[in-house]
């Protein structure tokens, strides 16, 4: 071995349990995009059977935690808020450690759902607070639909990076972002934290139902934090590993053959993995 | 004290609950509300002091961003001038209830029992609208609740409203007996008045077994009564069921042909048909050392291998009398019923791929007045949707094809078919994963929701026709979040070694599961009041035989129970251990020590006395139509698109996740503006190989109309050809290649057991069935594609008074095949212009049942026929040009004929077909609508025409190309006969469905 230096392992937490069913795909994502990753029952971290200090990433996957009885993630956000450790930390403290430290935080559909409503998105207000609630399509149905989207042009979070346009699959009947009030609205635009809204085909922002899926204030699909570390969407790029995920890829592929066979979600995974190597 | 949380939704919050109450409540009851507010109750039976419940309130349960919440106080607006409060009843499943009582607990971090009731969720609406009792009573029970599984409360709006919905029953003893030493007539009535479904000669067998010398002998040394116990006799009542044994699948059948002269004794269906065809392509295979096929009919699913790691498990079931009378509780326990066989099937714990689910309802704009009982299609339509969606959604199993068929005689009893596939490995440490070794000594532990009286009587009922008496508790409901635990730490503890096998708590309950598993070793112990119970005081049988959902049943060595238990705890799951397996030869029941039942295997498992029937086959009368050529052939297509049997699921398919799991490759709708239906689903097996798998169903009931022989083998033929037409490949004997075929039958029948009185036509129905069977055998033996499991349905038919709603006889084909590598696959949406277009397969004048002669008002003669010596050829042929990547799209035709098959193709892109026919010797209705078998519309890109012509030979003709104008263009022999804008089509295909 001649002066190879070891890359540095990017190591994610898929957390499992309690009706996520996402783990799997998402486990597979960062996989593909060069992460090592493993796939945990949350009660194995309350138990402290694992720590996730241990992790670079901490995801928190699509499902229907309990049932989404009482809302969307609306339970489980309360296990994390409010249940403590077997070592008598409160979980919440542990992820707010965990942010404090640099690391990351991924939440997709009703991983977001819960990140919303534990107060770690968008978190304005720095106080933690919940300031805006992911709740019933204007639809009133859950729908499975690719959208459009795009991405803010000033992007304060590395998931995004160089992404622009992305089509992507919603698999949701909750994913209506409602904002608490004009003063979080003006912070959110300010702050650039919608950082990824839905478009026509020609990638211009829309409310148009079934374009914008769910009647979303400021149209939008995903939101970061300030730091960017923490960042949450409806869409499931998990679910867009593979060009064959594309329910028109028959015509991509008969017209452009020498297309590649991943999917554009893909992408996401390996900006963050990508991103955290080179720190 | 009771403590009352309302949540509401703040103002300017769109209430999207009570703008569809408006819309529903005006369009299908014609009633007018004014405006309606939804809005929240929990009650509280759990001692809390006041800030607790206020921040059990703030901190709990509302979302601070959309909710107000009241506490022991309702929110008023003199707005509202009438209300309805919808509760569930005692005992029905309340997973909003649970959860709050588990936030609760987490929130304060109280040690409750969160698996007792003591938060009630309940649902209240207020109407602006001052309504009088009976028509809010309307809207209760037909829009917003189902008086079967809710408690209703309504009129003026009062200061409070509090209900709790607590079970009460009485103590009493642990059984009695039942004497059966009594008339003919005493012995029926016995039957029927404990709902047990036995007939004469099955109450004769049990009274003769009990009579005899040995069995008393028996009988007093294990110290239980001589005379038989409620519990043997409910317990024998459900092994005994149509349901369990399949009684008339085994009968001995007298059948003659009429028009043949034919006359068959057929010993067994099940026998002769299905297991006959599966055992001769098992020894075709085994012939050449290539042994996939690992497990047929034994266990929950059957087994077929993928590779050297893996197996397939696949299931389909129906549940279709628990979907006729609460429709959502009917297909939730329907498709999470059938998740659990997959689940437990061998050492069980298999990873849920995928599901699938065939409908078949009356058309939502039924407009017959209802018998007592009967919901309308619509609502069962809506119901059963919903069921499905949450079923399979919440559990994250997506829902990657299906179908559903329209008829006004599925409006009595509609048929509810739900399929899951599932991957096991091979191997679990040593064992073959589909092992099911049993020791005695084994433990017997229960895992999963506890027991209460929901759907007993489940498999006797579903043997049964329905009326407007059926036993309330005959309807359950599911809990995906409960099962969604359980199927996690089973494929966990599974993976530890810690099961050593498994079985679902299906039918019949403890009673069957533990019936079946006791053959294995010889016996078993089961001691009752060790069964975790939602309330107290069921009676033993009641216990033993409770279809309670979301139950699995694990064999399991003593030395691992300690590890098994630990894990439970950390996964929230409760596991009960109820008993232990034993050679004895007897199923020995217990309460508290004191015996309840006491049977022998044997007897219980083969003691009943075999049914004969009669079957008698007549060919009916019928003539083709004569039908003027002066057709508008544009109108008719559009007629056709927008008919509910052709007309777009999209409303319905987009309710349901189709790609959660990321593996998706070929979904039900597809295409540039995702709206071309597809026929197979195609889904992979994981994120490392190409491997994956094709998912069919072949269902026509309409063709038995004139044929029931043909209606199979068609229905056998479009399986099939939607496989071969996403670019599968046919079982190969002569190779030693795995790719599997793995096939469930589902037979769907009325009452075909004669009756001079009521059941006169029952001889012609069951002839029908017998030709149904002889179309399985010589479709799957000639193409060598195996049955692996199935289930039959022998009793669906709706009766209230004199009046009986009967299905027509139907049968699904649920085809699976392993595609190699899933980039080969092929979908049905033209791709470019220029392509050139062929129908492959010949046109026949066979327009017999066919959707255009409905559409005239015609059944016609001449039903498609299955030439399956010509199908084979063609389909090979088109698996060579797949193999060799020359097919742009591809899509199989069947209702509606080749002019709906070509719209369906550009129905997915912005292109459009410019098809020129030359034929004298059909019409033009014919080459259009005809609905002739083993067909396909492909496009190809115009380089490969020599390659493609070449393979093809006289199989494919060549009709026309793609173009880019958006158009539907046919011509026949020079003249125009359509010329409609693809958008045209899409408006008329999408509007009937999205406008119910």
């Amino acid at each position: 071995m001649i002066g190879k230096q070891e890359m540095k392992k990017v190591k994610s937490l898929v957390v499992t349990g309690y009706g996520i069913n996402c783990e799997r795909e998402l486990a597979a994502a960062y996989k593909l995009a060069g992460s090592e990753a493993q796939i945990v029952h949350l009660n194995d971290v309350f138990l402290g059977k694992v720590k996730i200090t241990d992790f670079d990433i901490l995801n928190f996957p699509g499902g229907f935690s309990f049932g989404d009885d009482l809302g969307s993630g609306k339970v489980l956000a309360n296990k994390m808020k409010y249940k403590r450790m077997a070592d008598g930390e409160l979980f919440y403290n542990v992820i707010l450690e965990f942010i404090e430290a640099g690391k990351f935080v991924f939440g997709i559909c009703n991983g977001f759902q819960f990140l919303v409503k534990m107060g770690l998105l968008p978190n304005v207000g720095n106080e933690h607070a919940q300031e805006v609630t992911l709740t019933l399509n204007d639809s009133g149905k859950f729908e499975d639909r690719w959208v459009y989207c795009k991405t803010n042009p000033e992007l304060v979070t590395p998931f995004l990076k160089g992404i622009g346009k992305i089509a992507l699959p919603v698999r949701h009947g909750e994913g209506k972002l409602i904002i608490k009030d004009e003063q979080i609205v003006k912070a959110i635009k300010d702050k650039k934290l919608n950082c990824l809204s839905y478009t026509d085909s020609e990638g211009n922002i829309t409310a148009e139902y079934p374009l914008n899926p769910n009647g979303s204030d400021l149209d939008c699909a995903g939101m970061c934090d300030e730091t960017g570390q923490v960042f949450g969407l409806m869409p499931h790029p998990e679910a867009f590993l593979s060009i064959y995920n594309h329910p028109d890829w028959g015509r991509m592929k008969r017209l452009h053959p020498e297309l590649a066979d991943d999917g554009e979600g893909l992408k996401i995974f390996k900006n963050i993995v990508e991103h955290i190597k080179e720190r | 004290m009771i403590n009352q949380i309302q949540l509401v939704l703040k103002p300017g919050v769109r209430d999207n609950k009570a703008e569809r109450i408006i819309r529903e409540a005006k369009n299908y009851l014609k009633i007018d509300t004014g405006k309606v507010k939804s809005t929240r109750l929990f009650n509280i039976n759990y001692d809390l002091s006041r800030d607790q419940v206020k921040e059990f309130a703030e901190k709990g349960l509302r979302d601070s961003i959309i909710n107000d919440y009241y506490i022991n106080s309702l929110f008023k607006d003199k707005m509202y001038n009438s209300y309805v409060l919808v509760a569930k009843l005692p005992g029905v499943t309340d997973d909003e209830g649970i959860s709050a009582q588990k936030t609760l607990a987490d929130l304060f971090d109280l040690d409750i029992d969160v698996k007792r009731q003591h938060i009630f969720s309940q649902e209240l609406y207020l109407f602006e609208k001052k309504l009088a009792k009976v028509t809010l009573y309307e809207l209760a029970d037909k829009l917003l609740g189902n008086k079967l599984i809710n408690h209703f409360e309504y009129g003026e709006i009062p200061e409070n409203i509090l209900y709790i919905p607590e079970v009460k029953i009485k103590e009493h003893t642990t059984g009695e007996t039942i004497d059966l030493n009594v008339s003919d007539g005493e012995l029926m009535n016995i039957s029927k008045e404990r709902l047990l479904s036995l007939n004469l000669a099955e109450m004769q067998a049990i009274k003769g077994h009990f009579e005899s010398e040995d069995v008393i002998a028996d009988r007093i040394k294990k110290g239980i009564s001589k005379a038989i116990t409620d519990c043997e006799l409910e317990v024998l009542a459900q092994t005994w069921s149509e349901h369990c044994k399949h009684k008339e699948f085994g009968a001995l059948i007298n059948y003659r042909n009429e028009e043949t002269g034919e006359e068959l004794e057929i010993d067994s269906l099940f026998k002769t048909y299905i297991k006959g065809s599966t055992d001769k392509v098992i020894q075709r295979f085994e012939a050449v050392g290539n042994n996939w096929l690992k497990l047929v009919f034994t266990d929950n699913a059957g087994v077929v291998q993928i590779d050297d790691e893996r197996v397939f498990v696949w299931k389909v079931e129906t549940h279709n009398s628990p979907s006729a009378i609460d429709p959502y509780g009917g297909a939730i326990t329907g498709i999470l019923g059938n998740n659990r066989d997959p689940l437990g099937t061998g050492i069980g714990g298999a990873q849920l791929l995928f599901n699938t689910n065939v409908l078949c309802f009356g058309p939502p704009d039924y407009d017959k007045p209802l018998l007592p009982g009967q919901l309308h299609p619509r609502r069962i339509f809506e119901g059963v949707r919903k069921g499905i969606e949450d079923g399979g959604n919440k559990s994250g199993i997506p829902t990657i094809n299906g179908s559903i068929i329209f008829d006004e005689r599925y409006s009595g009893k509609p048929l509810v078919y739900c399929g899951t596939g599932g991957v096991m490995p091979m191997k679990y440490g040593e064992k073959v994963s589909w092992s099911k070794d049993i020791d005695p000594g084994d433990l017997i532990i229960m895992a999963g929701g506890r027991v209460g009286k929901d759907g007993i009587h489940g498999a006797t009922f579903s043997s049964a026709e329905i009326d407007e008496n059926s036993p309330q508790s005959a309807v359950q409901i599911g809990s995906p979040i409960t099962q969604k635990l359980l199927s996690d730490y089973m494929q966990e503890a599974v993976l530890l070694g810690l099961i050593k096998c498994s079985t679902d708590n299906g039918a019949g309950g403890l009673s069957s599961s533990i019936g079946e598993l006791a053959e294995i070793p010889g016996g078993a112990e089961v001691h009752l009041e060790k069964v975790p119970l939602k309330y107290a005081n069921l009676m033993p049988w009641e216990i033993y035989i409770s279809e309670s959902q979301e139950r699995m049943t694990f064999v399991v060595e003593e030395k691992h129970y300690p590890a098994l238990l630990k894990l439970a705890d950390e996964r929230e799951v409760e596991l009960s251990r109820v008993g232990i397996f034993t050679d004895s030869g007897f199923i020995e029941v217990k309460y508290s020590d004191i015996p309840v039942a006491f049977l022998d295997i044997d007897f219980l498992h083969n003691g009943y006395p075999r049914k004969l029937m009669e079957a008698v086959w007549k060919k009916p009368d019928l003539s083709e139509p004569e039908i003027a050529e002066d057709i508008n052939h544009n109108e008719i297509i559009l007629e056709l698109l927008s008919n509910w049997n052709i007309c777009s699921r999209e409303s319905v398919i987009r309710q349901y996740d189709h790609e959660v799991k990321g593996k998706t490759v070929i979904k039900p709708l597809m295409g540039s503006t995702g709206r071309a239906p597809q026929d197979a689903a195609v889904i992979r097996l994981d994120f490392e190989s190409w491997k994956g798998i094709a998912v069919s169903n072949g269902i026509s009931p309409k063709y038995g109309d004139i044929d029931a022989y043909q209606m199979s083998a068609g229905a056998f033929d479009e399986a099939i050809r939607q496989i071969i037409s996403i670019g599968g490949q046919l079982p190969d004997p002569e190779s030693k290649d795995i790719i599997f075929w793995s096939v469930n039958d589902n037979f769907c029948v009325p009452d075909s057991f004669y009756d001079a009185k009521t059941n006169p036509d029952g001889k012609m129905k069951l002839a029908k069935l017998v030709q149904m069977n002889q179309a399985l055998y010589n479709m799957a033996t000639y193409y060598n594609i195996p049955m692996t499991s199935g289930k039959d349905s022998m009793k669906n038919d709706f009766k209230s008074g004199d009046t009986k709603i009967s299905v027509p006889p139907t049968i699904l084909y649920s085809m699976t095949a392993l595609i190699s590598d899933i980039r080969k696959t092929v979908t049905s949406d033209f791709k470019s212009a220029d392509d050139l277009i062929y129908q492959i397969g010949e046109t026949y004048d066979e327009l017999g049942a066919s959707e255009y002669y409905k559409h005239m008002g015609y059944l016609g003669k001449n039903v498609p026929q299955v030439r399956m010596e010509k199908a084979k050829e063609i389909y090979k042929k088109v698996m060579e040009a797949n193999n060799k990547g020359l097919i742009s799209s591809s899509h199989d035709m069947s209702d509606g004929g080749l002019a709906v098959c070509l719209a369906e193709c550009l129905l997915g892109s912005n292109l459009g077909a410019e098809i020129s026919m030359n034929n004298k010797e059909l019409s033009g209705a014919a080459l259009l609508y005809s609905e002739s078998h083993s067909r396909f519309v492909v496009s190809i890109d115009p380089e490969n025409k020599g390659t493609f012509e070449a393979i093809m030979g006289e199989s494919a003709t060549y009709i026309g190309k793609v173009t880019d104008r958006a158009k539907l263009e046919i011509s026949i022999n020079g003249n125009e006969l359509i010329n409609l804008s693809s958008d045209m089509l899409e408006q008329y295909w999408s509007k009937t469905l999205r406008e119910i």
